[in-house]
């Protein structure tokens, strides 16, 4: 092993690799200190992170597992044209296994969710019938008939409680299908998306409603109009927690629970978008349009990298740990592999898929990826079909963030620790990293900004107990134009006052009636 | 065409049949998202914790004393004995294991001024009755006689024994040195500041360096003396007297003082003209000051009736005990193995404190456990600037009495700050010299 710093040719290759893949950041420039103390600290701190970053790099000898792979190994071969017969005879039998079909016909056309580690498998027919299973011991958890429209599934922060968007509202059940929760606030939900490290279940409906629920409190967090009409598309981005909503008009919006107004809105199809999927290092985000186009954009600089055209608008797409992508379109799923790669500036425009399934008339509704699995889970009209695509999946896991192969004692302290952990709606930001960082901006100008969206004070201490007529200030607020559609728990405070308000005049209006004309001015509120 | 697909079977991880498992690591920052926010939330919380856990108090000694406890001795040669000397003349030696007093005896008429142990475990004590007493708590019953009674012409005021030689240091207006391994009880030295007159009220023998001895005197003096030369080496006038001396365990050259003007002060011997550093945070005169057996921290008890701990190298006080029934306190001593504190007070009562308000040292931790104590400090070290944290990490309740002293202190030390602004800036230029904080107390330095 090289020693550290000695700057031989070969250790600055090494550090230089080792800081492109475990870096965290640029340097800090301690030249220009002349703090003796402060630049001592620095510098032992920026030693400690180089080192750390070589250690990191060193540890991979430990890892176990390689990715899988598909190679033509003569010219005249093309991946795409491998069929899942031949993969599924020179795979091993563990492999090979991965491999199968659900047939569910006359209830789909279905939708399906992975739990994060991939073990479990969630199936929701648009008529009502929900399963859940250990897909890979093919072991089924509870099996539901709803009896009414569910449009979307999804588990929640692990494979005990799933959430169903059914006709009037979303609901949450336990594994074996026992429904714990009715979010009555949740109406018409045609997207959700869960949030795994701040335990929120976002949700958005026809109205074009974005609600932000806390699954491990309950709470509203948020709800805020989109104004953009009933959306089409809705995923989140894992990187920082960031929602990507796509709209009728082409735009894709991405949001956060902090804003009231999008922070970014693009314009990215000529009409409907179908579908959105972001890489889970947050830079590449790829969308399917009604356009016949998928799109691959960078989110970094939001600027459109490539374009696909597809022969039928895509119906869902979906990014692999590895980066694969798959786009489904009609009745055919088509894998793309390298459409981005992190540190090239050109991307290249690829020619061919890396693989292709479908064509047998199965209309096809979802494609979701199964975490750290070479596997591919399609949803379509005639139920799911797992497949395999060699090199999808991450070989290597971290059991102490995400386990595949967790028992129940790992999942349950993983469960209390992440509830620990919980992160608060408020550190949701483009950049998750801001935490702990200088904020940069002069005092000045941080006071200008300050002043600008300076909030007025709060109306409800203001107004507390003061017997007002029909047009109380409680009312102008409710009524003011703007904050009229957000539904924040200020808001919900005051309407709350308001009804007890109104109630408590009722009662002295009552109580008036009751004592008669003559002595109706002798009656008391209260009492 | 070569395929291979990832496979790993469910028995690699974990066998069957058996309970331990496989934790596969992978530090690929893309796993690990959020990495930033989810440490500071940890390290939030840890904050929290460490605030839940904090009860820095654990007992108080048996009974404790009928009189205030004014002067308190540890055994240098054991970890649970120590003495405590009162203002009724009774020295008392106690057992830390067991939280009991070992023996008593009436040892003096006036206030027990100082007490330490010789090296063959004996213990010395002094008082204003002009007699320095030695006596054998370990192997006599309470109240026996005292061995060895040395008298002298004036009241007593400190003890201090040598590290390695039979020999002790008093003070009363002179610093006498006695040898115990003679049979005389006259001194066999003594040492003063030549032109000085006030009574020395405290003096303390430099355990590394072991020749050096350092005293205190009404006078507002601090002098350093050498006992190969048997004569005083420097002295320095401060501002205000001090109450106590410690030298740093680790640093031979540097030392503590406890100062009337609430201040302590850590001095280098060696450069006596500038303080290393002022700790200020007390509201009344420092009464006694100790240096943690690690030298990195200190202990002081203060006439406001709250005891402060404190890092060598910062200047303000990283915790405040105090409880509602604890008077002045005039002594505090950590405990050999530095992670108690033990404090004696006006009151009466010895108490017994942990030197960290949140720690639990009972019982052995695993080492899953300290891992994660160890993770947790990292953490909260690393966070300790977000606002939050902080916040959450220095509140402290403190008595009505001690912040609203706090705050008047501070008035008055702005308006000390703007008299002398504007006195400069309405004299000639330069003839007011603004003086560093550290050298401001210091009046006079004599060789």
């Amino acid at each position: 092993m090289a020693s550290v710093g000695v700057d031989t040719p070969a250790s600055k290759v090494r550090t230089a690799e080792a800081q492109r893949i475990y870096g965290r950041g640029r340097k800090i420039p301690i030249g220009s200190i002349k703090d003796k103390k402060l630049r001592g600290n620095l510098k032992s701190l920026e030693k400690k992170y180089k080192d750390a970053a070589l250690k990191a790099r060193d540890a991979e000898i430990l890892l176990e597992n390689e990715s899988g792979c598909l190679e033509p190994e003569t010219e005249l071969e093309k991946t795409y044209k491998v069929r899942q017969d031949d993969i599924k005879d020179d795979v091993v039998i563990e492999s090979a296994k991965k491999r199968f079909e659900l047939k569910l016909e006359g209830l789909g056309p279905y939708t399906a969710d992975y739990t994060r580690n991939g073990r479990g498998l969630l199936l929701a027919g648009r008529k009502g019938h929900i399963a859940t299973m250990d897909w890979r011991d093919g072991k089924l958890y509870s099996e539901l008939q709803l009896r009414e429209t569910a449009r979307c599934a999804k588990w929640l922060h692990n494979d005990q409680f799933f959430a169903v968007a059914q006709k009037k509202h979303v609901y949450i059940y336990d594994r074996a299908g026992v429904e714990l929760h009715c979010l009555q606030k949740h109406i018409e939900v045609t997207h959700m998306e869960f949030l795994p490290y701040h335990f929120l279940l976002c949700t958005i409906g026809n109205a074009g409603y974005l609600k932000y629920t806390d699954t491990s409190t309950g709470q509203t967090v948020i709800e805020m109009p989109t104004k953009l009409g009933s959306p089409t598309s809705l995923a989140q981005n894992p990187f920082n927690a960031i929602l990507h909503v796509g709209h009728q008009n082409g735009t894709v919006t991405l949001w956060s629970p902090n804003s009231t107004t999008p922070l970014v809105k693009t314009l990215a199809h000529h009409g409907p978008v179908r579908s959105i999927a972001v890489d889970r290092e947050g830079r590449y985000m790829v969308s399917a349009g009604q356009d016949l186009r998928m799109a691959v954009w960078d989110i970094r600089m939001f600027k459109e990298v490539n374009n696909y055209f597809l022969r039928q608008p895509g119906s869902s797409v979906a990014i692999s740990d590895r980066n694969l992508t798959a786009a489904s379109w009609g009745t055919q799923v088509s894998v793309w592999k390298g459409l981005f790669d992190k540190s090239r500036t050109d991307q290249e425009k690829i020619q061919s898929p890396y693989m292709a399934w479908g064509g047998e008339g199965k209309r096809i509704e979802h494609v979701r990826w199964c975490p750290f699995e070479d596997i591919l889970g399609i949803s379509h009209d005639k139920g799911f079909s797992s497949i395999i695509i060699p090199g999808a999946g991450e070989p290597n896991f971290d059991a102490l963030e995400v386990n595949p192969y967790e028992n129940t004692k790992q999942r349950q302290e993983a469960e209390v620790k992440s509830l620990l952990n919980k992160l608060q709606p408020e550190m949701i930001s483009l950049d998750p990293d801001f935490i702990g960082k200088l904020d940069r901006t002069s005092a000045a100008k941080r006071a200008i900004e300050a002043d600008l969206d300076k909030k007025p004070e709060d109306p409800v201490l203001a107004l507390k107990n003061k017997g007002r007529g029909k047009n109380s200030s409680l009312r102008k607020y409710l009524r003011k134009k703007g904050s009229k559609n957000i539904i924040d728990e200020r808001r919900l405070k005051i309407e709350a006052l308001r009804k007890e308000q109104t109630k408590v005049r009722e009662k002295l209006k009552e109580k008036e009636r009751d004592l008669g004309p003559a002595l109706a001015r002798f009656a008391r509120r209260g009492g | 065409m070569k395929i291979k697909a990832l496979s790993r079977s469910a028995s690699s991880q974990q066998a069957p049949g058996s309970t331990v498992s496989q934790q596969p690591r992978n530090l690929n920052p893309a796993l690990h998202t959020f990495e930033r926010a989810r440490e500071y939330t940890r390290a939030l919380n840890a904050t929290k914790l460490e605030r839940m856990f904090a009860a820095p108090f654990i007992a108080q000694l048996g009974n404790g004393h009928v009189d205030g406890v004014y002067t308190m001795a540890k055994d240098p040669l054991s970890l649970e004995r120590f003495a405590s000397g009162s203002g009724d003349g009774v020295v008392k030696v106690w057992d830390l294991a067991s939280r009991s007093q070992t023996w008593t005896a009436q040892a003096h008429e006036g206030i027990v001024k100082g007490m330490c142990w010789t090296k063959d475990q004996k213990l010395l004590s002094c008082a204003s009755d002009r007699t320095i007493k030695l006596f054998d708590p370990y192997n006599t019953p309470s109240g026996t006689a005292p061995m060895a009674t040395y008298l002298g012409q004036t009241a007593f005021t400190g003890l201090s024994h040598h590290r390695v030689l039979p020999s002790f240091a008093a003070s009363s207006s002179v610093i006498s040195i006695y040898d115990l391994s003679r049979p005389s009880s006259t001194a066999t030295q003594t040492l003063s500041w030549p032109t000085s007159t006030d009574t020395i009220t405290t003096l303390s023998f430099n355990q590394t360096e072991t020749s050096i001895l350092a005293s205190a005197a009404t006078d507002r003096s601090i002098v350093l003396y050498d006992l190969r030369t048997s004569s005083p080496l420097t002295k320095v006038i401060l501002r205000l007297a001090s109450n106590a001396i410690s030298w740093n365990p680790m640093e031979a050259f540097n030392f503590a003082a406890a100062s009337e003007d609430h201040n302590i002060y850590i001095f280098d011997m060696r450069k006596l003209d500038r303080a290393l550093n002022v700790l200020r945070d007390h509201v009344a005169a420092v009464m006694d000051v100790e240096f943690s057996p690690t030298g990195e921290e200190l202990v002081s008890a203060s006439y406001d009736r709250t005891v402060r701990l404190w890092k060598r190298a910062e200047g303000h006080s990283r915790d405040i005990y105090h409880t509602k029934r604890m008077q002045r306190v005039f002594s505090s001593k950590f405990t050999p193995d530095a992670t108690y504190l033990l404090t004696g007070s006006d009151d009466g009562n010895i108490r017994l404190w942990r030197a960290h308000a949140s720690s639990r040292d009972g019982g052995i931790k695993s080492a899953r456990q300290r891992q994660h104590l160890e993770y947790d400090a990292a953490l909260k070290e690393r966070y300790k600037h977000m606002p939050e944290i902080r916040r959450i990490r220095r509140h402290r309740h403190l008595p009505k009495t001690v912040k609203k002293a706090a705050e008047i202190k501070t008035e008055e030390i702005k308006a000390i700050r703007r008299r002398e602004e504007n006195e400069r800036k309405h004299s000639k230029k330069g003839l007011v010299k603004r003086r560093s904080e550290r050298e401001k107390m210091i009046l006079a330095t004599e060789k």
